[in-house]
């Protein structure tokens, strides 16, 4: 490499810190104290439940869950791989029908049963999803995706200006510049930014429902906390009602207004965060808890070797 | 798509396949441009002409009395003259009277190297008053002599002359041995590169003609199969439930019967009337999707689990956009390899029909299968007419190794793992 390429690359660096830096850092939520069952109810369900049969094998992936999300709150749910988090997202948007139990939207039973009707569903409730790189089409381009996205929220007519504006800002709110994308592939991008440009999808479609199902754990360590701060900055921006689907019982207890703690399929203890985490009842929640390192305390080497 | 054509290139199992593939069009497409007329056409009086280039005696004269005769001088002129003058049997009947003659011959067998030394030989030591054991009944002596004459003959040529016609006047042309004939010069001149068939038919005229009506049966087999397995597998895989139940139900039927027998069953019910080439395509084509729609079905079903599906269902894309977008270019080059196996099973399957008697009716067109057939019936096999069965079985051989080696290019182009 030659000198001035080192140079710029240090550089490159120190912005990079000194952005990270200025930025605020992750806090507790803004509504923490705030009590949303005054809220009116955005998603509510009544014994869903999901069963698979595969050959001979029965799985129950989703077991009777009840839960009340009301507008505007940041609600987690946290379990372990395997015990069901995202045949539950499936099925709260509409991908996957519950083989029991009953969805209520806004209030009212969800009826998603034409075409028509899912379309109208899916304008109120939108998802990033776990794998940023199976999660876009590799044969389009990126800006075959946002412009997908200006023509959902019924802005089809605009001139090819304004449409090349809102895309910028919709970048731009994700820290990417359109300009260096257009004409680009999502596979040419890194998995952060990737996961960046889903939530400048996000941005563009404004939902009322965002479900965000583990969205920075297949990301590199550094991106995650930028991925984070951005989706906290446009849910306090729109004030949409977040689902936040995590295995990380720490950063659900950091970031969220309520708390769903999800084991073999069952909701075992939900409630506010402080109650959950410092008052744990399920031995499961316990377990969840302990297993998260404490920076704070010497590391316990006793049992190793 | 360039790098994808780009990388093709660089295959050199497809290209191998394609050069080869090509080669066999253009034999299709041009040799009946050089040589037009109906390839099924009766030329021949008698049936398994050999292969060669057949000059038209009587016009071949007609040059020499014209004068346009150009003379070479040929040092083995004679020796030629004589080779293809003097029979095998000939040879055998020379070599034997040597030998009882007690001259050594054992350095001398009766091919054409020795023909010269043998004919020496025999000047040297043929004579007609002397006893030879075993040559002393009369019958043989005359056999000895006329053959020793046909030998004088054939070596010794002088003119020959030409008793021809013009009105009542007989004409008499003097034909020198060393006068030749530019075959061009001839007015008639009938190249058979293959020779003819059974019915006197030009092999290669027929053979070029079926090679496109096979690929023609090829190509409308594989795409009815390819549309068809594609379309079956697609819904199969996608929609799931009840769909994929009953399609697959279907899928059985078709694996338990082979397919096989189906396309004897479904083709001996058509009719021979009905039994076109079309037709043949078709009940080819109808009879063998299963494996393409399966092989879809299965990529479908990993595919339509895939987030970026999920994330075009929530753009509220319909189910079609969603299949021609988000799943078709996912296995598009799986369904080319598909259709390039389809249209190499189909020439195959018309071939196997055909050498059973099932093949198409055609009095303009024949196919590779029905010359296959032919050559069966006639007993060319077992009579040693292997212009008549080898050249078929070889372009049939041909086709379909130049389809497997492009698909199996293919397959090292959209899969890098293979690639060595
Ligand atoms: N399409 C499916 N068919 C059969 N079993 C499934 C399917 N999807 C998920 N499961 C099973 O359901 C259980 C929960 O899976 P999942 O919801 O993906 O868990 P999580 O997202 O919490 O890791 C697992 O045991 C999984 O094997
Ligand atoms: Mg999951």
């Amino acid at each position: 490499m030659k000198t001035e390429e080192i140079n710029e690359a240090i550089q490159e660096t120190d912005a990079a810190i000194q952005e990270a830096d200025s930025r605020e850092s992750v806090t507790f939520g803004a509504n923490r104290n705030k009590d949303f069952s005054k809220e009116p109810m955005c998603l509510s369900g009544r014994g869903v439940t999901r069963v698979f049969h595969t050959g001979k094998i029965t799985t129950v992936a989703v077991d009777h869950v009840d839960f009340d999300f009301h507008r505007g709150e940041l609600i987690s749910i946290v379990g372990e791989s395997g015990s069901g988090k995202t045949t539950l997202s499936k099925m709260l948007l509409g991908l996957l029908d519950p083989t029991e139990g009953e969805i209520s939207y806004m209030g009212k039973p969800r009826d998603i049963s034409t075409r028509a009707k899912k379309k109208e569903y899916w304008q109120g409730i939108q998802a990033i999803f776990q794998d940023p790189f199976s999660s876009y089409n590799v044969f389009h381009k990126i800006d075959s995706v946002l412009l997908d996205c200006i023509n959902m929220r019924g802005d089809k007519n605009l001139s090819k200006e304004e449409k090349h504006a809102l895309m910028t800002e919709a970048c731009s709110f994700v820290n990417l510049k359109f300009a260096e994308l257009t004409n680009k592939y999502p596979f040419e991008l890194s998995g952060g930014q990737m996961q960046r440009l889903m939530i400048a999808r996000i941005f563009l479609l404004k939902p009322t429902i965002l479900l965000a199902d583990e969205p920075t754990s297949m990301i590199d360590a550094c991106s995650r906390a930028t991925i984070l701060d951005m989706l906290l900055k446009l849910r306090d921006e729109t004030g949409m009602t977040v689902i936040f689907i995590t295995h990380d019982i720490g950063l659900a207890y950091y970031i969220s207004d309520s708390v769903y703690i999800m084991e073999h399929g069952k909701f075992v203890e939900s409630g506010k965060p402080d109650k959950v985490m410092l008052e744990p009842e399920a031995p499961y929640t316990k377990r969840l808890i302990s297993d998260v390192p404490k920076i704070h305390e010497p590391w316990d080497l006793s049992t190793v070797g | 798509m360039k790098n994808i054509l780009k990388s093709c290139l660089h295959s050199p199992r497809f290209m191998t396949g394609f050069i080869l593939f090509i080669i066999l069009l253009g034999i299709a497409l041009f040799y009946p441009l050089f040589h037009p007329g109906n390839p099924l056409q009766m030329i021949g009086q008698n049936s398994f002409v050999e292969p060669g280039t057949y000059l038209s005696l009587y016009d071949a004269n007609t040059v020499n009395l014209n004068g346009k005769t150009s003379t070479f001088i040929m040092d083995d002129a004679a020796v030629n003259r004589a080779d293809s003058n003097i029979s095998e049997a000939d040879r055998q009947t020379m070599l034997a009277y040597l030998a009882a003659a007690g001259v050594d011959v054992s350095h001398l067998d009766t091919s054409h190297e020795n023909l010269d030394s043998l004919v020496t030989l025999w000047q040297e030591n043929y004579d007609s008053s002397k006893k030879v054991e075993g040559y002393t009944t009369s019958a043989k002596k005359r056999d000895l002599r006329t053959l020793n004459s046909r030998l004088l003959a054939a070596l010794n040529a002088g003119e020959q002359t030409l008793l021809t016609k013009n009105g009542d006047e007989e004409v008499r042309t003097a034909v020198a041995n060393n006068a030749y004939v530019r075959s061009n010069q001839v007015a008639n001149v009938i190249n058979l590169p293959l020779g003819t068939d059974n019915f006197g038919r030009d092999m290669m005229k027929e053979l070029a003609a079926a090679i496109g009506t096979s690929l023609i049966i090829g190509l409308i087999a594989g795409t009815i199969a390819t549309i068809l397995g594609l379309v079956i597998g697609l819904l199969s895989g996608y929609l799931g439930g009840i769909v994929d139940d009953i399609l697959m139900f279907v899928c059985n039927v078709f694996t338990v019967i082979p397919g096989f027998v189906l396309l004897i069953l479904i083709y001996y019910s058509v009719g021979q009337e009905a039994r076109g080439v079309t037709t043949c395509a078709i009940v080819i084509g109808i009879t063998s999707w299963v494996w393409t729609a399966r092989s879809v079905r299965s990529q479908v079903i990993s595919l339509r689990n895939r987030d970026h599906v999920n994330l075009s269902k929530l753009s509220g894309h319909s189910l079609v956009r969603i299949i021609v977008t988000d799943i078709l270019p996912y296995i598009a080059s799986y369904v080319v390899m598909a259709f390039i196996l389809q249209v190499s099973s189909g020439i195959l399957a018309e071939a196997q029909l055909s050498l059973l008697g099932l093949g198409p009716k055609t009095t303009t067109t024949p196919t590779l299968g029905l010359m296959m057939n032919w050559a069966m019936l006639y007993n060319a096999h077992t009579q040693g007419y292997w212009w008549a069965y080898f050249p078929v079985i070889a372009v049939i051989a041909l086709t379909s190794f130049s389809l497997n080696l492009m698909n199996t290019g293919l397959d090292q182009v959209f899969n890098p793992t293979l690639r060595d």
